[in-house]
């Protein structure tokens, strides 16, 4: 038995998947959810082998719900929006189907999947899902996290600093801070380079939020934040700080 | 940057060798008068020279000032003033130089107001070149101008019609009616028709046209029945349009960007289910149209400035009313308003 979970807001759109999944009496559907927040539980609830996914839908977008994922199933994502394709496929999504899709497409697309199982292939494409958009120069207005099953938004203006933390990065705003399993050059490749800027191969501050500069034991420096928080600069950090402050 | 410095030296040339043939030909007559060579050419060149310099002020002056096309007494008058000037400046030099020529001297002085005519018309002839060279110039700015804004006017056209075309819409649509022709064909079917209709509609409108606001509620309501069987319960509208209201008129399809913009706005910023409102009124001799639709103050995107669809509808009204305040924005607490305020022209 293969389970499959369907993630769109739009019921007919579910419902067409449905359909089209008749032909295939292995794969059951187990949930079908209207946005991500939805999926988010349904995936962790039911451990899926597949999902369909969409892309554009309420709060958090298809990409954004499945850097919330603990573990990722295999993903073919259904949109009408074909800006999305190539994004789709650097997170190594077994297809992309543009809405309307025929039932031959589909079937194909669930057909290749299915033939690649069997020769045990998708463990390895699904483990890089995780790692989405990293080749993508654009930048981010937001962040997605999750604490436990708690969903959270955070502008990126909301954010003070970001600290390395293992496999994991700390990002800290004014009043709380929140894990999340991406890596320092990531954040720093899609954070705005105006406003957010690496100090130390640890740290990324955003500059409005910094205060003052002082000098910390021979030859260091800290940054002083609005929060309270005091950051190492590194040598090469410290300099391109005052590059950009212009001091 | 380049054309304007050779066309610049292009008219320092032509405006030497204006005043070189000037010089020639007035060291021919003086000559003819008696004069000594040396003494024409002097006087020729001293002349000429400070009329020379008369005409790059008099340049300068209508660079940065130009009294416009009806100002003839003004420019007459700068031209006599001028002439006394250079006169008076022309006498004191040549005076100065021929300190000891009694007989040029003379000479001088009885030949003040034939030189007094000639600097007049010299002067007038440059007040009213330099005067036409700058009005010319004014002109042919301003119709620049006003073909920047008409290529600026199609574009915003051009880009609307493609906004009309709304392949999202209509690429979800059509799945929508993909999956209902599988368990529901006559609902496929209704949903078809619903949907030729509003792009029927769209196409065959023209943008200028002024409509009554119940046609304009019928091709909306075209547009919304759609969106429903789209979004399903998650969607609904409740409109309250007084009924003076129905008649008036408002410009065609300015309601559809607006309503699907907070459709977008409000399904896509919440997970919750929501309710577009419209409403419309009369008020005084204005027709009062307001849309709102929830939205969700701590997640929604920083905005940078209002999305296409609202920017080509102010664009719009802009054009039509000539009027900035027509289209207003209001967030309040979860609750985006837009209100439009349509002119009823008499």
């Amino acid at each position: 038995m293969i389970k499959a979970i369907l993630i769109d807001d739009e019921p007919l759109a579910r419902s067409i998947i449905k359909e089209y999944l008749q032909g295939f009496p292995e794969i059951e559907v187990m949930d079908e959810c209207n946005n991500g927040f939805e999926g988010v539980k349904a995936i962790q609830q039911h451990q899926p082998d597949l999902l369909f996914l969409d892309v554009q839908m309420p709060k958090i977008n298809g990409f954004e719900m499945l850097e919330l994922l603990e573990y990722t199933p295999a993903v073919i994502f259904t949109t009408a929006f074909d800006e999305y394709a190539i994004k789709a496929f650097e997170t190594h999504a077994i297809d992309y189907l543009l809405k309307p899709f025929s039932k031959e497409r589909f079937s194909k697309a669930v057909q290749k999947w299915l033939n690649s199982r069997t020769q045990n292939t998708s463990a390895v494409q699904a483990q890089s899902l995780s790692d989405t958009n990293i080749n993508h120069a654009d930048e981010q207005h937001r962040i997605v996290v999750k604490n436990g099953s708690n969903i959270k938004i955070i502008p990126v203006q909301e954010v003070s600093y970001i600290e390395a933390y293992d496999d994991y990065v700390k990002i800290f705003t004014k009043d709380a801070h929140h894990l999340k399993k991406k890596t320092m050059n990531y954040f720093e490749k899609v954070l705005s380079a105006s406003d957010f800027l690496r100090v130390h191969r640890s740290y990324i501050v955003q500059l409005s939020q910094i205060t003052r500069i002082e000098p910390f034991e021979k030859n260091n420096h800290i940054a002083l934040l609005k929060s309270g928080a005091k950051i190492p600069l590194s040598r090469s950090g410290y300099l391109k700080l005052k590059e950009v402050l212009g001091i | 940057m380049l054309r304007n410095y050779i066309s610049f030296r292009k008219a320092v040339a032509g405006y030497l060798g204006w005043w070189l043939f000037w010089i020639f030909v007035q060291t021919l007559v003086l000559h003819r008068l008696g004069l000594s060579w040396q003494i024409a050419l002097t006087d020729a060149a001293i002349s000429n020279f400070l009329l020379a310099l008369v005409g790059i002020a008099t340049e300068n002056t209508y660079r940065f000032y130009n009294p416009g096309a009806g100002n003839r007494i003004q420019r007459l008058l700068y031209a006599i003033t001028l002439s006394f000037a250079y006169i008076y400046a022309l006498q004191f030099v040549l005076a100065k130089v021929f300190e000891q020529n009694l007989n040029y001297l003379q000479f001088l002085d009885n030949s003040l107001p034939l030189r007094y005519m000639i600097a007049l018309l010299m002067i007038a002839l440059m007040t009213v070149t330099s005067w036409l060279f700058y009005f010319m110039k004014e002109q042919y700015d301003n119709t620049q101008r006003k073909e920047e804004a008409e290529k600026l006017v199609r574009e915003a056209e051009l880009s609307a019609l493609r906004l009309q075309l709304q392949p999202h819409f209509l690429f979800n649509s059509l799945n929508s009616i993909s999956a209902l022709a599988g368990s529901k064909p006559e609902e496929a079917r209704k949903m078809i028709q619903q949907l030729s209709d509003f792009l029927r509609g769209t196409l065959k409108k023209d943008e200028q046209q002024l409509v009554q606001l119940a046609d304009e509620l019928t091709h909306l309501q075209l547009y919304l029945e759609i969106e429903k069987v789209r979004f399903g319960h998650r969607l609904a509208t409740q409109i309250n349009c007084d009924e003076t209201a129905l008649t008036k008129l408002l410009p065609s399809l300015l309601l559809q960007p607006l309503v699907e913009n907070a459709i977008k706005f409000g399904l896509y910023d919440t997970i919750e289910n929501i309710t577009i409102g419209i409403t419309a009124k009369v008020d005084g001799t204005n027709l009062h149209i307001q849309i709102s639709n929830p939205f969700d103050a701590s997640t929604s995107r920083p905005k940078t400035g209002l999305g296409f669809g609202l920017t080509s509808v102010q664009r719009r009204l802009q054009l039509i009313y000539a009027r900035q305040d027509l289209l207003q924005l209001e967030q309040k607490e979860n609750t985006f308003t837009a209100t439009l305020i349509i002119p009823q022209l008499a």
